[in-house]
Order: structure tokens, then sequence, then C-alpha cells
């Protein structure tokens, strides 16, 4: 079962290690951990993305909420969120390629502005893509078989949809 | 005024009268402001056992213990101290010195990043920037370590900040943290069901661990156990929870445990555990304990609760005001036939002793011991074999049985002792353990001697670490591989040279002399009693 946690949590030195440390001696997984400030600079919201069985994402959250930095622990399932992720790819292009490339962005931009060429010169293209962590994924999957050169990827943010939140 | 004097001020708040510690460069403004103190220091002699004694002492007095030691080595030698503890929930302030703030990271000499290496074992740790930050610091630690589910608190403060000037010493009255506020109330709508679950039960147990004490609930227990008449398990931790003797107490569970015990737990259909992590040391197969029973599980620490087993009925808060709440939804109840089903698994499963062993029988011996020790006498047993043997043949009256029940810490027995007997002054102290573990605390003889402090000391001697060679025995076939205590000294000189009394018993018919000269005698004294050491626990 995969969980989003987003926590907020006291912005002072060391708190993100008290964190990311916890799950590793917990023996927790972490598929993504993302910081930031939020709007009260004090306070930092994390958000994880974990995946247990039943009794471990509970103890996630029983953990986390045990830590004397942890203000507030919000749990929930990825279809009760709108998450997105930030990606950044450069790829090396040639005249053969170009094509494919642009029509892969394309396809991403069927319904929204997801995917952009933010850079390039005569040889390389910047690509940036902002989507749900799936499509990005699935962006990357399309573009395997052309020359990919750099990856950097934000992990996920989530918060919980707004019909959702009392 | 600088920033050290505002720890000792902090400290005075708190009530504290002893610090036990180390000193290095580090540390020194603290022990110079602690000069004109009420509090008074206990050199101790190795870092570790600076915290063992002040985790005897705190189990014994119910306050925080505190210990002070240096950076770098005396930070990083208290870690097995620190771990002890917050395994066995015990509260402390720990406070090491630390380089110039300055110099931080710079891997200077005797710097060691304590508050990192120390995380997984702390319940909340301070690297102190500003000294002006102290006394709140010194507050907020202090109430941390010992509400809720209590532990150790590190406090790690550079030398620039204990020399750093500073303004008027204010104490805040009170603690403002938004992030942690433990439950102390158990939830009433949790509490009835639990009431609704005893009126039904037929095979009722309560399985008490060390949270009962850290609760301070002992009397609370015991009216909840004998109002509804149901029978007392214990865990390692929770031993002396119920006298030893309580019509009402059946024995040790565990895989250490009496076989009785067990055997309650196993046919319990409502187990209520209490204070107890439900580990796998205390209950085989925790995930399958709910096939046949109702299992509530009370904790302050909600984290335990459904880490290790179910439960059916969880209850989150503080064992005393639970009992109480607990008492007063007046169930009818009558289990006399289970009790007397227990009472008969007793008397027909306990071992019976052994009579031929012509080295002192361990078993027989520390029932001899505790049965002349004082009614509130305090009981401190190490790790090994004789800590089993100790568990199960110690009888608590009304004292306590001390013991590293989590973290299972060799060398424990004799620094806690000693930080028991620093805070009951006036009740009797015997640490009993093995020739291996008193060789890894054997130091601490100078500090009883320099600080008069009188602690009654048995070894139980058999030339081998023998829970590790009974291990090998059952395991590796009789393969008895670095168990071999060959070149320990002497221990009779050992004690003369010290100047302590010495007392050696060499089998059972020496023993109730033996026992008697021990009690009798003033200041430490050291018991040297030879067992077989081919003997087995199990």
């Amino acid at each position: 079962m995969k969980r989003i946690y987003s926590v907020l949590v006291e912005n002072r030195s060391g708190v993100l290690c008290k964190v990311a440390g916890l799950f590793s001696r917990r023996n927790f997984n972490i598929d993504s951990l993302v910081v930031g400030e939020t709007d009260d600079s004090a306070v930092s919201c994390m958000t994880i993305v974990s995946s247990g069985d039943r009794r471990t994402i509970e103890q996630i959250e029983k953990q986390l909420n045990k830590k004397l930095d942890v203000i507030k622990v919000n749990t929930f399932e990825e279809e009760h969120s709108i998450s997105r992720e930030l990606m950044l790819v450069k790829v090396k292009y040639n005249k053969g390629n170009r094509k494919d490339i642009m029509e892969v962005c394309k396809m991403m931009n069927m319904e929204n502005q997801h995917a952009f060429v933010v850079d390039f010169s005569k040889t390389h293209m910047l690509i940036q893509v902002c989507d749900i962590p799936e499509r990005t994924q699935l962006f990357l999957k399309m573009l395997q078989g052309i020359s990919i050169v750099e990856v950097a990827r934000t992990g996920t943010v989530a918060l919980k949809k707004c019909c959702e939140t009392k | 005024m600088i920033g050290a004097d505002l720890i000792i001020k902090s400290l005075e708040q708190e009530g504290v009268e002893v610090v036990f510690g180390y000193p290095g460069v580090a540390i020194c403004p603290f022990f110079n402001s602690m000069t004109n103190s009420t509090i008074r220091p206990v050199l101790i002699r190795t870092e570790q056992n600076a915290a063992h004694a002040a985790n005897g002492l705190a189990r014994v007095t119910g306050k925080v213990g505190v210990c002070a030691v240096t950076s770098g080595p005396g930070a990083t030698n208290l870690i097995t101290g620190i771990a002890t503890a917050f395994a066995d929930s015990i509260p402390l302030v720990c406070i090491t010195g630390q380089v110039d703030s300055s110099l931080l990271g710079s891997d200077v000499f005797q710097e060691a990043d304590i508050t990192g290496a120390a995380e997984s074992f702390v319940k909340y740790s301070y690297l102190v920037r500003d000294a002006e930050d102290i006394p709140r610091i010194f507050k907020e630690a202090f109430y941390i370590a010992s509400t809720g589910r209590k532990g150790p608190v590190l406090i790690d403060i550079p030398i620039d900040v204990q020399n750093q000037s500073v303004g008027k010493f204010k104490y805040p009255e009170e603690v403002k943290m938004r992030t942690y506020k433990p439950t102390v109330k158990g939830n009433i709508v949790q509490i009835r069901k639990v009431a609704r679950e005893l009126a039904k039960a037929k095979r009722p147990v309560i399985c008490a661990g060390g949270g009962v004490f850290l609760a301070d609930a002992q009397k609370e227990l015991i009216s909840f156990a004998e109002q509804y008449q149901l029978p007392v398990v214990s865990t390692m931790m929770g031993i002396g929870s119920l006298p030893s003797e309580h019509p009402l107490y059946i024995g040790m569970v565990g895989n250490n445990g009496n076989g009785y015990a067990n055997r309650a737990i196993k046919e319990s259909d409502l187990l209520i555990m209490v204070g107890a992590r439900v580990a796998d040391r205390a209950v085989n197969r925790p995930d399958l304990i709910l096939r046949d029973k109702v299992l509530v599980h009370i904790d302050v620490d909600p984290c335990e609760i459904g880490k290790n087993a179910g439960p059916t009925i969880p209850l989150v808060g503080d064992a005393k005001y639970i009992f109480e709440d607990l008492c007063k939804e007046e169930v009818e109840c009558d289990h006399h036939v289970w009790l007397e089903t227990l009472r008969l698994y007793k008397e027909t499963m306990a071992p019976k002793p052994k009579m031929d062993n012509p080295y002192v029988d361990p078993r027989r011996f520390i029932r001899m011991l505790s049965q002349k020790m004082d009614d509130d006498g305090i009981y401190v047993a190490d790790v090994g074999q004789n800590q089993i043997w100790s568990c199960h043949n110690h009888v608590v009256k009304k004292g306590r049985f001390l013991t590293s029940g989590g973290m299972g810490t060799m060398g424990y027995s004799l620094p806690a002792a000693m930080g028991a007997k620093i805070g009951c002054p006036d009740r009797q102290v015997v640490a009993v353990c093995g020739d291996g573990a008193f060789q890894m605390s054997m130091m601490e003889l100078a500090t009883m001697v320099q600080h008069g402090v009188e602690v009654k000391m048995v070894i139980l001697k058999n030339g081998m670490l023998g829970m590790v060679r009974e291990y090998q025995h059952t395991t590796y076939k009789d393969n008895y591989v670095v168990v071999d205590l060959s070149g320990s000294p002497d221990f009779g000189k050992l004690a003369e040279a010290y100047g302590i009394d010495f007392i050696r018993v060499e089998n059972m018919e020496q023993a109730e002399a033996g026992i008697d000269q021990f009690l009798k005698t003033k200041g430490s004294v050291l018991m040297e009693c030879l067992i077989d050491p081919m003997d087995l626990v199990k």
C-alpha cells in the first residue's frame, strides 16, 4: 500500500535528519521525500511518500507523531490528493530524433501544458515536466532510446484535495 | 553570571541533588560552577556507568537522573548508558560538553557529533547555541524526560556557550511546546469496552510491564487485580509490580519465564497488557496472539500499541489513572475456578530444587538471600544467567527489582546499585552479577569507596560467560568459543586492594552463614559464590 504523509515540522536544523533517520532505523521505505518552508517561516512541510503493509503504514504515522519536532501529520492516499512532481530532463538530439522528442512532449500536453523545452543548444535540449508522478515516470519511459544525458526530479509534493479538507 | 551558572541553577530548580559525571576540558565550566552549589558531583570511573548510576537513582526515587560528561570520547562512552535507559524508558537528563561552537564540524580535538550519534537512543536532544536558552531548554528537558513515555534527553553544550556571559537567571514556570502533549487519562469509551470484556471473560490475565513502575501505579494495579480477582503475570521489567508472594501473582512470562506463567497467557481468553511492549522476549509469536483471545493493550505511548501485536482494544494513557477508572466500573465477575487452575499449574509445574549440587546452587542461594534481605531492599540483577536465576528466585516483598531488561547491558548492576543507594541511602541495596559482568564494571569499586556508597555485591562465579556458554551448548553442540574467563583476578585480593570486605561461599552448607555475614557487614562488601560452570538456566 502506498501512502502520502504531509508532515508539518519545526523549521530547525537537524529536523530533516531526525525524520529521515526514523525511517531508516525503523526499516520503513521512503519512495520520496520533499521539504520546503510553509507560509510560516518557523514551519516546514515534508511530503513523504512511503509504502508498506497496514501495520507499517500505521506505525509510520504514529512514529512521526511521536517525534518532538513534528507539529502535525496528515496521511492520505494518492487518489485523495493532488500530487505533482517536477522533473528536468536533458537530452542529446539530432535531426533524426528531434521530431520524436517533440512528439512525446506534445502527447504529454494533450490536456494541459505539462512539458516544455526550457533551454536548448545546437546539440542538447532541456525539458521541464511537471505532472502527477506516474506521468513524469511515463515521460521518462517514452524518452528511453533517445539519449538522456541527465535527469533531476523533485519527488512528490502533495496536498489533500479541497473537497476532503474539513 | 555565565551559561554554566544557569545550568547549575536550572538543576537546582529541578531538585537535583547528585550529578554522576566525568570531567574533561569541554565540561569544566559546568563542574566549576557546581563548586558553590548544594548539588553533589559523584566522580564515576567510566562514562557509561554515569548513565547507569543515574538510571538506578531514577528508578528508585522516581526523579530524573542526571549525568554530565565531557565531549568526544566522554560523550560517545555515554551512549550505551543512554541506550540502556532508552530501552527501559528511564528518565535521564544527560549533559555533554562540546567543543567551541565556532569549531563545530571541523574535527578538532575531542569533537564528536553526539546529538547525531545518539539520535535513535534519546527521547529528544538539544545542541545549545545561545546560553540565554539554557533555562528554557532545561525546563523542557526535565519535562520531556519525566512525562509521557519517559526516557533520556541529551543536552550538548559547547564550552563557549557555558562560558558566555548572561543576564539574570529566570526559570520558566511552565513548558510551552506545541508539539508535545502526552496523553494521561484513558479514553472512557475504551475503558467501558474493557469493562465489558472483563464481565464476559472466563480466563482473564493481566500482564504487567515496566510501565507500571514508570506510572507509579503499583498500588492501583494491586487494587484493580484484587477488586476483580485477576491473576497477574509480569514481564522481566514488571517483576515486583505485585509482591512475589501475593496470591494473585503467577510469575514471569517469556522465553526465559516460568512455564506456568506462559501457560496462563496461552490459555487466557482476555489478556490485559499494561506498560509492556509485547516484544519477542516476552511473548512467543506476538503476531498470533489474537487468534484465541481478546487483547487489551494499555500504554502511554501510542506507538507501542499495535507495533508487535493486535490489539483488540487499544487504550492509550497513564496506567495509574486507567486502573483507577477501571476500578470504578464495578464489573461483576468470579474467577475462582480459573485462579484455582493457575495455582495448580504453579504447584505442579514449578521446577523442584536440585539438592545434590556440590557448588552453590544459584536458585536456592538467591531465594535465601532475598528472603533474608530487608523487606524494602533493592535487588539489582545484572545480565546473563544470573539475571534469569534472579528473575525466577528473587522474592520481592516491598522492595524493588532492577535490571537492564530491554537492552540487556552487561555491567549494569554495580553502577545502577550505586545510583540506587545514593538515591535511597536508608535502604539496603544488593547487586547480583556474574564474573563476566562484574569485570565490566569493577572499576566502580573505587567510586563506592571514594563516596562511601554502601553496595552489597554478589558474584556468581563460574569462570565462564555462562549465558553464551549455555547457548553454545544448545546451539553449537558444546563448541565453546570465547566464553572462558581464565585470567580473571583473585576477587578476594581485589576487594582487599580496595579495602572492601570479602566473603567466599563455596557450597550450600556455607550459604546461610555467608549471607548473614554479608547482610550484616557495614559498608560495601563483595561475596563470591562458586557455582557449577556447567549449570543451565533452562
